[in-house]
């Protein structure tokens, strides 16, 4: 089996193989829909809310995409801040760890009550308040630990420390970058669904699971659930997609 | 040599670091003169501020006492007409080979078209044997071709000085020799100034027309030598007696620099021949500095 085509086969087999298993297990152990809804259960849920579920998908693709895209910005600034200042890095170090360490479902109502109404603009707050941590962090580290050679190459020969930030510093640490923005983008979709689901304001796929569990529909809950993996895939891959493009060098040849 | 002005001189350079123990000198009324065209190789003990040379001559780094000139113009700030190269290549993993030796061109002002610039990398490629190579990626070559490599980039914007610190230093024996050879060829295709920094006394009496040993920290220059081995060298000019004399000469001023001379060793190993002016081929020099 040649490279292309084992990507595509080997996560079939597998999804495919899974849903199998949980189907037969559900049918075997004689399961009701409210303790465990199978796989079978969930394609009528699908047809049914077609259109729902592309609304919903929609309204929580684009929130989260705009947190990331906030997340890559404010993360960035503070991680050249931090790189390129020493003293900026021991003073935000201990003050990024301490909002991070916040549990960001303590901060929705907070969110929630300060900018009341504003649904959309908190929730891409709240994906951009959980993302932008690893990209500061990755971006930071990235920079001040650029060897002085490199730095040096530059700078004999005159050049200014923009020059030296734009054609090094910066490419250098793109493959760092891009490590933190496949973790940020997951986070940044947790973000989202956690501001949809624990201050319900109805939209997103938060909004169509807390309708599921509302309504006692369990399998619908359960097709929510895989709407947002497919979600969470799909911008995972789009990242991996940009690294090919952006830092694609920083990959060895296999073997 | 001529009697031209020099391109690099040192007037009594002093330099110290400071660290958490109170200031470190490593530099001691540091004087060289070094001509214009001249190929200079500096050895000395470990940690005797060899590099902190290269980053004074450089530019990059101001001394605390004393000066630097260039091209009868005192170094206040990097300069253009500048090339360096490291120990470690430092080539930019995402560029290809052509764009990492074109890399200075960007910063520099040339006069060359972008075409005079590809063209001028193409041939130095060739010279330094990486024809081919040109849109491969640093990581598809090895240690010896990514030296190679930087040594194009640190000269494709025609540098009045070519600084070099320990260049060869990581590679292996016969890639260290094959590139001591491409170094003359490179000289022979555009005369440079350069200052090596090495740590190894054949490289610096094969590659090098005057060798300066420095002393231990704080370095001053103790010990001057020309090297005379006329016409093109090649390797089979290490193994001559002559060059045998030059290297124990070397090797007792190195020891000397390190604060062990075997003459003052009861038992140790028989001195070598006394360094003694007017040998054959050997000039040594006792520069002002010497004590």
């Amino acid at each position: 089996m040649n490279d292309s085509t084992r990507k595509i086969v080997a996560p079939v087999v597998f999804i495919v193989g899974i849903l199998g298993i949980w189907e037969f297990l559900v049918w075997y152990n004689d399961l009701p829909d409210f303790r465990m809804a199978s796989p079978s259960d969930l394609i009528p849920r699908y047809i049914r809310f077609a259109d729902l579920f592309v609304e919903k998908s929609w309204e929580t693709l684009w929130r989260t995409v705009v947190g990331l895209g906030l997340a890559v910005i404010v993360g960035t600034l503070i991680g050249m801040i931090m790189g390129f200042s020493r003293f900026a890095r021991e003073g935000l170090y201990p003050i990024l760890v301490g909002f991070n360490a916040i549990p960001k479902a303590t901060v929705v109502p907070i969110v929630a009550l300060m900018f009341v109404g504003q649904h959309d603009f908190n929730t891409i707050l709240i994906a951009f308040m959980i993302s932008f941590f690893p990209i500061a962090v990755s971006v930071s580290i990235g920079l001040s630990t650029l060897e002085p050679e490199y730095r040096d190459i530059l700078r004999s020969l005159g050049a200014s420390n923009f020059t030296i930030f734009w054609k090094i510093a910066l490419p250098k640490t793109l493959p760092e970058f891009f490590g933190a923005l496949k973790v940020a983008v997951t986070l940044a979709f947790i973000g989202t669904n956690l501001m949809e689901i624990v201050s319900p304001h109805g939209r997103g796929l938060g909004d169509l699971f807390d309708s599921g569990r509302i309504n006692g529909d369990y399998p619908l809950m359960f097709a929510v659930l895989f709407a947002m993996a497919a979600l969470g895939i799909v911008l995972f891959y789009f990242v991996v997609f940009l690294e090919r493009i952006f830092a694609g060098w920083a990959e060895r040849a296999p073997g | 040599m001529s009697a031209t002005a020099p391109m690099i001189e040192l007037k009594s350079v002093t330099h110290a670091y400071t660290t958490k123990a109170g200031p470190l000198p490593v530099l001691d009324a540091l004087t060289l003169s070094i001509p214009e065209n001249t190929f200079c190789a500096v050895v000395g003990p470990s940690g005797c501020g060899k590099s902190t040379l290269t980053r004074l001559v450089s530019g990059l780094m101001k001394p605390n006492k004393g000066e630097v000139w260039l091209h009868d113009q005192k170094v206040t700030s990097p300069r253009p007409t500048v090339g360096m190269a490291f120990q470690n290549p430092v080539l930019l993993e995402w560029r290809t080979i052509m764009d990492n030796i074109l890399l200075p061109m960007e910063i520099v002002k040339n006069p060359m078209t972008k075409a005079q610039a590809r063209d001028r990398a193409m041939h130095l490629l060739e010279l330094v044997g990486l024809q081919g190579f040109e849109n491969k990626r640093p990581s598809e070559l090895s240690g010896g071709m990514r030296q190679r490599a930087s040594l194009c980039r640190s000269i494709i914007h025609k540098p009045d000085v070519l600084i070099l610190d320990e260049p060869f230093g990581a590679l292996d024996a016969f890639t260290r020799e094959d590139l001591w050879c491409t170094m003359h060829d490179l000289r022979e295709e555009e005369p440079f100034t350069c200052l090596l920094i090495t740590h190894d006394l054949r490289e610096s009496v094969f590659l090098a027309d005057q060798v300066i040993v420095l002393s231990g920290r704080p370095a001053h220059a103790q010990y001057v030598m020309d090297v005379d081995i006329p016409g093109k060298r090649a390797l089979d000019d290490l193994y001559t007696p002559k060059a045998a004399e030059m290297l124990a000469t070397l090797r007792e001023q190195i020891q000397i620099a390190q604060g062990r001379h075997p003459a003052e060793n009861e038992g140790a190993a028989p001195p070598p021949p006394d360094p003694a002016p007017g040998q054959r081929g050997v000039k040594a020099t006792t520069p002002g500095a010497m004590q």
